[in-house]
């Protein structure tokens, strides 16, 4: 399949990802539309070390196989960060029993 | 015994650990013990000045070499003293008569309170210290941090009464117009190291003499005699810088004795007569010295006739006689210039203290006017301030007679119309002085509802005793420069200072011969001088011992009395457009050109500051929002720009 494909698919759903970002205020969902985004990348990130595979590998068994390797440490960071926000999200339901995000600016003062 | 020499950084040092132990313990110390640590040290420095000059007078002089001061490229300028003929003497002046005026001080401040005393004693070691190493030192640069020492030693004793606003104006006044003067010699010293590249005595002159020929008149030399007199002026006050030095009268009398007699003022004639071979090859210079002084010297006398405080006819006496010396120096009479500094430090000292012994026995009364009769009540004073008056108007044998003539003797020599002006200027002289003397000591009493019905009494012992030493000087000072004419080979002052004139007067001798003066020209001009003298001091007496005259002055003796107005013109047309400037830099630059800016500066940064605060809205939405709006303006600039 052509790569194109993937990196048009890549960036509707990157994009997808940032409209929710910017229009949702509930954390949860804000939450899941950066996975969303991180996932746009890792598809990219898995397409592009196809190719490159494909490419190189006559030359080189071990061809573009950096780009997967990155997407297990996104996945990784992603995991501990989605630990960290969603006990944080705990948190704020407990104290305040909303995850509205625009709740949040009582912070500034 | 020749190493006596060396010990001349003592003479100095004496004064300056004076000042250092009355200003540190002003509240420890008693002011007994504070009169003698300060009266003590200036004798320790007299002694050892008088060794010295023992020294110095069979033919032993040196520079002494004391550390490295200044050491730039070329340039070297080290930290040493000159003892020679001229710094010799003048060490016995400053130290001598300075230590009869500490010693006088003692009784005349003793109302002061405890460290108001001491406070006193050592701005007075201070100033000794000052002058000392203005004359010690052996290159220029030494001599201006002497020069620049008295200048504030002199605003810090004028400005003594420090509550007094007036007094601290005075004060003021004789800084800035020292500092004016400063300026030309500062300049002289970078043209000298300019031309010359030292500024050490010995150096520069044998330089100068080696090319005199060709550095006869040049610019260079013409320039830098001219801003060396332009430091002259202001320090000796002369033309047009001299208006200081009878406000300088705000000041305790003992420090008017010590600034017009044995300091401060003479510091002009002293370096003049120490660059005397700058000067011969500058003759240009020499006419405006000679002109300015004589100008002075008549200007200042003609003041003198109408002033009624006591202290200020002296101060323009002062500056009269000052003119006269710097006449002498104009003419290339600079042995006379030296001798009448000498002479003029013992009757204007004499005169000074007995002036404040006057004032002393009437409590602060300062106008001629409410005195009349102190002959009756202060004899010893009234006899010294006589020999001073007496002294000061030239008639032999007293010491002014000698140099006095010494000088109009040379004026004559070089230009007759100096010796007119200047004979009237003497006969002035007599006059105002017999005219205050007649007004203050004789006739009837004038001042009784002023004291309170107590006759006025003589001062103490340590203030009549130093009178009536330098009463004896005054009279006998003057035998050490007896005029050829008068007595062959008895002028040993000119022997004495024959080696540091030695050069210029080689020079004058060889290029510039001058008419010798035969004996009974001498005979006549002397005759003449005495006589217009004897008649102005008749005068002055039957004028004023009978009726002082009381009434306000009028026409031109009003005009004489406001010192020809020269003071409300130096308002006019400096202090006025300077005060005018500086209220247009304050009122317009400083506030609304500089302060705009400055707090506009500050405004537009708080305004935008408090402006950009909005952005932190706390709205996570807004946040993101300006997140990936960065993001993307970071892929327009990879894009765009980097391409």
């Amino acid at each position: 399949m052509n790569i194109e494909y993937y990196i048009v698919l890549s960036i509707a759903l990157f994009c997808i990802g940032i409209a929710g970002v910017l229009t949702r205020r509930n954390a949860i969902i804000i939450f899941m539309c950066i996975e969303l985004m991180l996932n746009a990348v890792n598809l990219l990130l898995v397409a592009f070390s196809k190719m490159h595979h494909l490419k190189g590998v006559a030359t080189n068994p071990n061809a573009g196989i950096d780009g997967q390797l990155f997407v297990f440490f996104i996945m990784v960071v992603a995991a501990a960060e989605v630990s960290v926000g969603l006990a944080i999200i705990v948190m704020m339901y407990r104290n305040v029993h909303s995850v509205d995000v625009n709740f949040l600016n009582r912070l500034k003062h | 015994m020749k190493n006596v020499l060396q010990l001349v950084w003592l003479i100095p040092l004496l004064p300056l650990i004076g000042f250092l132990i009355n200003g540190l313990l002003r509240r420890q110390l008693s002011k007994a013990l504070t009169g003698i640590i300060g009266s003590g040290v200036i004798l320790g420095s007299f002694v050892i000045s008088l060794l010295i000059f023992l020294q110095v007078k069979q033919g032993n002089t040196a520079v002494v070499d004391l550390f490295d001061f200044i050491s730039v490229g070329k340039l070297s300028i080290p930290f040493s003293f000159q003892v020679d003929q001229l710094s010799s003497l003048f060490l016995l002046i400053i130290t001598g008569v300075g230590f009869l005026i500490h010693v006088y001080s003692a009784a005349y401040m003793h109302e002061e309170e405890g460290h108001h005393f001491a406070r006193y004693f050592s701005y007075l070691n201070l100033f000794v210290f000052s002058m000392l190493l203005l004359v010690l030192g052996s290159n220029y640069v030494i001599m201006f941090i002497g020069w620049e020492g008295v200048g504030l030693c002199s605003y810090l004793l004028i400005g003594y009464w420090f509550k007094n606003t007036d007094y601290n104006n005075a004060a003021k006044k004789a800084f800035v117009m020292n500092r004016i003067g400063d300026l030309g010699f500062l300049l002289a010293i970078f043209w000298i190291i300019n031309k010359f590249g030292t500024v050490a005595y010995g150096d520069l002159f044998e330089q100068v003499a080696a090319s005199a020929k060709t550095l006869d008149g040049t610019a260079a030399i013409v320039g830098i005699t001219l801003l060396l007199f332009v430091g002259a002026t202001g320090k000796s006050a002369q033309i047009p810088l001299y208006t200081w030095l009878p406000d300088a009268m705000a000041g305790p009398t003992p420090v008017s004795a010590l600034i017009h007699a044995a300091t401060m003022v003479t510091a002009g004639i002293y370096m003049i007569a120490r660059s005397n071979i700058l000067y011969t090859l500058a003759p240009f210079t020499q006419g405006i010295v000679a002109i300015i002084g004589l100008a002075t010297a008549l200007f200042a006398a003609t003041i003198a006739l109408k002033q009624n405080d006591i202290k200020k006819v002296l101060a323009y006496s002062t500056v009269s006689q000052l003119g006269y010396m710097f006449l002498g120096l104009g003419v290339g009479a600079y042995t006379g210039a030296v001798f009448h500094v000498m002479t003029h430090a013992f009757f204007k000292a004499l005169l000074f203290l007995g002036a404040g012994s006057v004032i002393h026995a009437m409590h602060h009364e300062q106008d001629i006017r409410k005195m009349g009769g102190l002959k009756k009540y202060l004899p010893i004073t009234h006899l010294t301030f006589l020999l001073g008056c007496i002294a000061i108007a030239g008639i032999p044998p007293f010491s002014g007679f000698f140099s006095k003539d010494e000088i109009l003797a040379a004026a004559y020599g070089a230009n007759k119309i100096y010796w007119i002006i200047g004979v009237i200027t003497a006969g002035m002289t007599a006059f105002y002085m017999f005219r205050l003397y007649a007004t203050t000591f004789l006739g009837k009493f004038r001042g009784e509802e002023h004291l309170h019905g107590h006759h006025p009494h003589e001062s103490p012992a340590a203030m009549t005793i130093p009178l009536i030493v330098l009463a004896i000087l005054s009279v006998i000072g003057g035998w050490v420069g007896i005029p050829e004419v008068l007595m062959p080979n008895a002028h040993s002052l000119e022997h004495f200072l024959d080696p540091i004139f030695a050069e210029s007067g080689k020079y004058v001798h060889e290029f510039r011969p001058a008419h010798h003066l035969d004996h009974t020209t001498e005979y006549g001009l002397m005759g003449a001088s005495v006589g217009i003298a004897v008649i102005a001091i008749f005068y002055a007496l039957a004028r004023f011992s009978k009726r002082p005259e009381l009434g306000e002055p009028a026409g031109f003796g009003k005009v004489l009395a406001n010192k020809w107005y020269v003071d409300e013109l130096y308002n006019a047309i400096i202090v006025k457009p300077l005060q005018w400037l500086a209220k247009l830099l304050n009122g317009f630059v400083e506030k609304d050109v500089l302060d705009w800016t400055v707090n506009g500066i500050g405004r537009i940064i708080n305004y935008s500051s408090r402006q950009v605060r909005l952005l932190q809205s706390g709205q996570v939405g807004s946040y993101v929002l300006l997140m990936v709006l960065g993001i993307l303006a970071f892929f327009v600039i990879q894009f765009f720009v980097k391409k």
